[in-house]
């Protein structure tokens, strides 16, 4: 045993490791490869299907009835819809998630309330998005909320871009949330205490310290957000409208309570088991989708960087 | 900051000699080098400091600024500090010596209530401020007042001269603009020793600095306040020896306007840079002298085994 040597371990080479773990060990590596495999052939089949089929056409012109390819017109209402929503939800997902995360890794008093929002947001996060659109029909069609999408007489349609970001928003809400509590968790103890050291109070300490540092984890929190919002096809079907272009009621503000469309529910339509059937135009579409994501990933990654190299010792 | 310390070694100082460098610390015996700043002092005694020249005249103008009168502190059932009383002068520096866990931080934190940011924290006893309790004042303005630096370099994630700027401002206001701070933060910077270093990037985030120039833009940002009192916790022991050189310096020169409490690990800092030491343990306070006298012929037997080294 003296004689054996540093590389020559037993566990050090795989050969000498027992039949299952061996067999794990292949199967880990093989699951890998093939997760591998599997994402990196979706996205180049849609880069390459998408890009020979995509053409600026596709995203000027809106979709209009006909009765071929080259007749039915591009998609740039729904991408217009889309953007829409991202902006919308996330107008609301942001400051809600900022002030949630702040509240629960800040304050987070009583106890009781902090576990049951904690449990609520997680609720939240697994609820599955066709679940949250039935419920939020049922919340805009109320005569109250009747101001926020469009009425036909007397009945609240409760389909609007209004309807759509705002459970959208709860979508993208847990995301916000668990990021940006962990930004600010991930924080020193003494750095808050160094602001609360020279007389600043908790707010301010929030407002001008933790919050400036935390801003990586926070645009993290909006990408993904954002990521889930445009990714969404439930609540764009159940509480947009099947219309492949805007049902504006007049102005801005018309167009926000009007139905509208946006690039999932224009996939979803024009996918081959779809009402239209026209693969050229869902693959263009897919395409558009993943090259946004793609990029919003980028961010997160650029932004995570960052926050790597702002650090305290 | 426990990993290091060997076990309490208790050790009566009359079996020294042998193995230990340091002789019997109740002794008057002096290394002749012991104490190179010709100042007609008599030299003074532990040769385990025999490297450490002390940096500090006694003063001669020290004024009354804080006093602690009995205080106790508690964490939950845990209590931390027990009837301690001691005051703290400016025109001196005074340093808290002693073990890991023995209260020495927990008493620098009651000076400007910070241990009442820990939840289940309790005390008794009074601590004044130029007369006034200052469990009657308003926590955000005893902290202007009573300001502090930390363990580890803590600057906040913005410029350099915002970190100053923002001890200048209200609360969470952008109000007073730039143009109106620059005195005040270049004054703050100078006074900490950093202004020629960074005068010319203060706009440089200041997380980019080196540890030693944080340290000393946290002291910056300290001063920046105009207090009366600085509450230093282990300030250089994150710190390289020179940039711990630069920061004894600064302390030494600022006890001048200011009162000085350092708590430190560091035996041969304490005996550079202070006055007046307090040794702790176990939450008392076990002795509390001149630095002369603690160092050099403690009337305590646990504070001559502990600066002898017996354990720490």
């Amino acid at each position: 045993m003296t004689a054996l040597s540093a590389a020559a371990r037993p566990g050090d080479k795989s050969s000498a490791w027992r039949l299952s773990d061996r067999l794990g060990l292949a199967f880990a590596w093989a699951l890998g490869l093939l997760f591998c495999a599997l994402t990196v052939s979706i996205i180049l089949y849609f880069l390459i299907e998408g890009l020979r089929y995509l053409s600026i056409h596709l995203l000027t012109t809106n979709p209009k009835a006909g009765f071929t390819e080259s007749q039915t017109g591009g998609f740039l209402d729904p991408l217009l819809g889309t953007v829409i929503l991202a902006a919308m939800s996330m107008a609301i997902a942001l400051p809600a998630g900022i002030g949630v995360a702040v509240w629960l890794s800040e304050f987070a008093r009583p106890r009781a309330l902090a576990r049951v929002a904690e449990s609520t947001i997680e609720m939240l996060a697994g609820a599955p998005s066709v679940v949250l659109a039935l419920f939020g029909l049922l919340l805009f069609q109320s005569p109250v909320l009747g101001f926020l999408s469009q009425t036909t007489q007397g009945v609240v349609l409760g389909l609007s871009f209004f309807a759509a970001a705002s459970i959208l928003s709860l979508i993208a809400l847990p995301l916000v949330v668990a990021n940006v509590r962990e930004g600010l968790q991930a924080i020193p103890s003494h750095v808050r205490e160094a602001s609360y050291a020279v007389g600043k109070t908790k707010i301010a300490t929030t407002r001008r310290v933790l919050l400036p540092a935390a801003r990586p984890n926070v645009i993290t929190g909006a990408m993904l957000g954002v990521g889930r919002v445009i990714g969404d096809t439930a609540v764009v079907l159940i509480l947009l409208g099947t219309s492949l272009t805007f049902q504006s009621a007049g102005g801005f503000l018309g167009l926000l309570r009007g139905q509208g469309t946006a690039l999932t529910s224009y996939i979803y339509n024009n996918a081959p088991s779809g009402e239209l059937n026209q693969p050229q135009k869902a693959y263009a579409a897919a395409f558009v989708l993943i090259v946004i994501i793609l990029a919003l990933n980028l961010v997160v990654e650029l932004a995570g960087r960052r926050a790597r190299r702002m650090r305290w010792g | 900051m426990g990993l290091n310390v060997p076990p309490p070694v208790r050790r009566l100082t009359g079996n020294e000699g042998t193995s230990s460098p340091a002789p019997a610390t109740g002794s008057p015996l002096a290394a002749p080098n012991a104490n190179g700043n010709g100042n007609g002092r008599p030299p003074l005694a532990p040769p385990s400091f025999a490297g450490a020249k002390r940096m500090v005249e006694p003063s001669t103008l020290a004024i009354d600024r804080m006093a602690v009168e009995e205080l106790s502190v508690s964490y939950g059932p845990k209590r931390a500090v027990s009837s301690v009383s001691l005051p703290i002068r400016q025109g001196e520096v005074l340093a808290l010596i002693g073990p890991s866990g023995c209260g020495k931080t927990t008493l620098l934190r009651s000076l400007n209530r910070l241990t009442e940011v820990t939840r289940g924290t309790s005390f008794s006893g009074r601590i004044t401020l130029d007369g006034i309790d200052i469990g009657s004042m308003e926590a955000t303005e005893l902290r202007r007042r009573v300001t502090m630096v930390f363990q580890q370099p803590n600057p906040f994630p913005m410029s350099i001269f915002d970190n100053v700027a923002y001890v200048l401002r209200e609360q969470g206001r952008r109000r007073p603009r730039k143009r109106e701070l620059t005195q005040p933060v270049a004054d703050a910077l100078a006074r900490a020793g950093l202004l020629e270093e960074v005068k010319d990037n203060l706009d440089h985030p200041a997380l980019r600095l080196s540890g030693g120039q944080q340290q000393r833009l946290c002291i910056a940002r300290a001063l920046a306040a105009n207090p009366e009192v600085l509450l230093l916790d282990e300030p250089c022991s994150a710190l390289d020896p020179q940039s711990t050189k630069v920061i004894e310096d600064l302390i030494v020169k600022l006890r001048e306007d200011v009162a000085v409490v350092i708590v430190t690990h560091n035996l041969q800092q304490a005996y550079r840079v202070a006055n007046y030491v307090g040794f702790m343990y176990l939450g008392e306070l076990v002795e509390y002298g001149n630095a002369q006298t603690i160092f050099g012929s403690a009337k305590e037997q646990r504070t001559k085994e502990y600066v002898s080294g017996a354990f720490g």
